[in-house]
């Protein structure tokens, strides 16, 4: 049984809830649920904040390119990006695929949350500073070009699900070693793990409080694996990650969306 | 009317000018340098523009986009009116950028031009630093070079939008201890504020806090330890700020005084 904290509709304050994953249960406040009889909220607050080409695989994809213009040379310090306020979306909501977009970039990332201010930390406490794990799906309007900021293509309403619920940093015992994978209607699409993080996730809480301080409830993304699976409208969309559960999601049309609210 | 945030006597109070003093909300009346100025309202997402200025994407050799170039910026990096900002001490060009700060009011998706001032709250100054040092071409410009805490002074006051008529032809200022290097006019900004909020609220939505810096003109110099930069904006205000070294924070090579009193 691990502990976590999750935040329901209509509730303001969070509660503590303890997870059964293998069979599906939740514990809160002395009573037995299953998972779809709960309806969750996102259960972060903060910034969110994510880190382009920290899996090898990502980086090793660009290839060469990363010494032809416009980028001229390999990245040096982690490269960040945000996913702003619009942008975040909960467990079992729909994402909305925006008209004239065919398919979406599903990001399968490890999302730290933050627990106490975290200034220029050292590698070696940098994971004191850590609250706990959860689910993000980075959602991207496929773009290949990473030479400007994409905020287009990254930051429209809802293009960020987080959830369902935040695991205590205790219940993971290496946050490195972490298995992801993407499920699109019920068939595995990606898998990978954070053993294949460019910047461990100590080593980016470092150099990313090198010269930004991260605040209670901050979320950083430790990274999007390469290859990332498409999903279309009427898709439903599975993220796992190893001890933390699974985020699920479906792209809805702007029509299919309407449909639903009405 | 012109609304500040300020930390006086131990807590944190709205204040509003009154002829050249600060009135608290609860009725004090202080002197502006007795106070702590604070961002004059906390900043929700952040929307900074590179390259809005066809006169300064010239000067640093590019040519003004087709597209506004945005990116956005985390609450970590403001700080108020009279603040300090730090400049590392590795660091060869670090330069200021006075901008025009777009206050929105309420939620706004897919607003035409036509009607986009009806989204606006009202204005402010932000002086969005950049280090160029740590520029890379990976969604440049990179938050390394324009998202460091302390680099984004923002203030002093929030200005209601009926004080400003017409905020397209406003002149900007920067001085570097007391000498005009900036100047300029928000009339040659490349992407307007009508443009700004259509574009941006065409793929997403805006909301009550959020903020759009409109870009800078010409004029970028680098700025040393111990300058103070004012970014002026006609009829919004002056936004003082003083560059500091790393030893305020503790960075860097342990003084000899202090080295020897370790070992003893």
């Amino acid at each position: 049984m691990i502990t976590a904290k999750a935040k329901f509709q209509g509730k303001l304050q969070s509660d503590e809830i303890y997870i059964k994953l293998a069979e599906g249960k939740i514990e809160k406040a002395g009573c037995s649920f299953c998972l779809n009889e709960l309806m969750f909220d996102a259960p972060v607050s903060g910034t969110i904040y994510g880190t382009l080409l920290n899996y090898k695989g990502a980086l090793e994809l660009l290839g060469e390119a990363v010494h032809e213009a416009p980028y001229k040379a390999a990245p040096k310090a982690p490269v960040l990006y945000i996913k702003p306020a619009n942008t975040i979306n909960s467990h079992s909501r729909p994402v909305i695929l925006p008209e004239g977009v065919e398919a979406l970039e599903i990001g399968a990332a490890l999302g730290i949350v933050i627990g106490r201010t975290a200034t220029r930390l050292k590698e070696e406490d940098a994971l004191d500073y850590v609250a706990g794990y959860t689910i993000v799906n980075d959602v991207s309007v496929p773009h290949e070009s990473v030479y400007r900021p994409a905020i287009r293509q990254k930051a429209r309403d809802g293009f960020c699900p987080v959830g369902p619920w935040i695991v205590q940093r205790e219940a993971i015992q290496d946050p490195d070693q972490l298995y992801t994978r993407v499920y699109i209607n019920g068939d595995l699409r990606q898998e990978n793990t954070t053993a294949n993080l460019i910047r461990p996730i100590a080593k980016l809480l470092a150099e990313v409080t090198d010269f930004m301080t991260l605040n209670e409830g901050d979320v950083l993304l430790a990274g999007v694996p390469e290859n990332a699976p498409l999903a279309k409208a009427g898709d439903q969309v599975r993220i796992e990650i190893e001890g933390l559960g699974a985020l699920e999601n479906i792209v809805l049309s702007e029509g299919q969306a309407k449909e639903e609210s009405q | 009317m012109r609304r500040a945030k300020v930390a006086y006597a131990g807590a944190i109070h709205g204040a509003v000018e009154k002829d050249g003093r600060l009135q608290l909300n609860d009725g004090r009346i202080v002197e502006e340098q007795a106070v702590v100025w604070l961002p004059p309202f906390e900043p929700k997402t952040v929307f900074a523009l590179g390259l809005n200025y066809a006169d300064h994407a010239a000067e640093l050799s590019f040519k003004a986009p087709e597209e506004p170039l945005v990116f956005l910026k985390g609450p970590n990096t403001f700080i108020g009116h009279r603040g300090q900002t730090r400049r590392p001490a590795d660091v060869e060009y670090m330069h200021y950028e006075c901008e025009l700060a777009v206050v929105i009011g309420r939620p706004a998706r897919n607003v035409k031009r036509e009607e986009a001032y009806e989204y606006v709250s009202g204005y402010t100054i932000a002086n969005d630093y950049a280090i160029r040092d740590y520029l890379e071409n990976y969604y440049r410009p990179n938050l390394r070079v324009k998202n460091r805490d302390t680099c984004t002074p923002i203030g002093p006051w929030f200005v209601d939008k009926k004080d400003i008529p017409d905020p397209m032809n406003l002149s900007l200022k920067t001085y570097v201890n007391g000498e005009v290097t900036q100047e300029g006019n928000t009339k040659d900004m490349v992407f307007d504020i009508p443009y700004l909020i259509e574009y941006l609220s065409s793929f997403m939505t805006l909301n009550e806090g959020d903020v759009i810096l409109t870009g800078t003109p010409k004029g970028s110099v680098d700025t040393k330890v111990g300058d103070e930069v004012i970014t002026e904006i006609e009829g919004i205000g002056r936004l003082i700020n003083t560059i500091v070294g790393d030893d305020l924070f503790g960075i860097g090579p342990v003084p000899q005084e202090e080295a020897s009193k370790q070992t003893t």
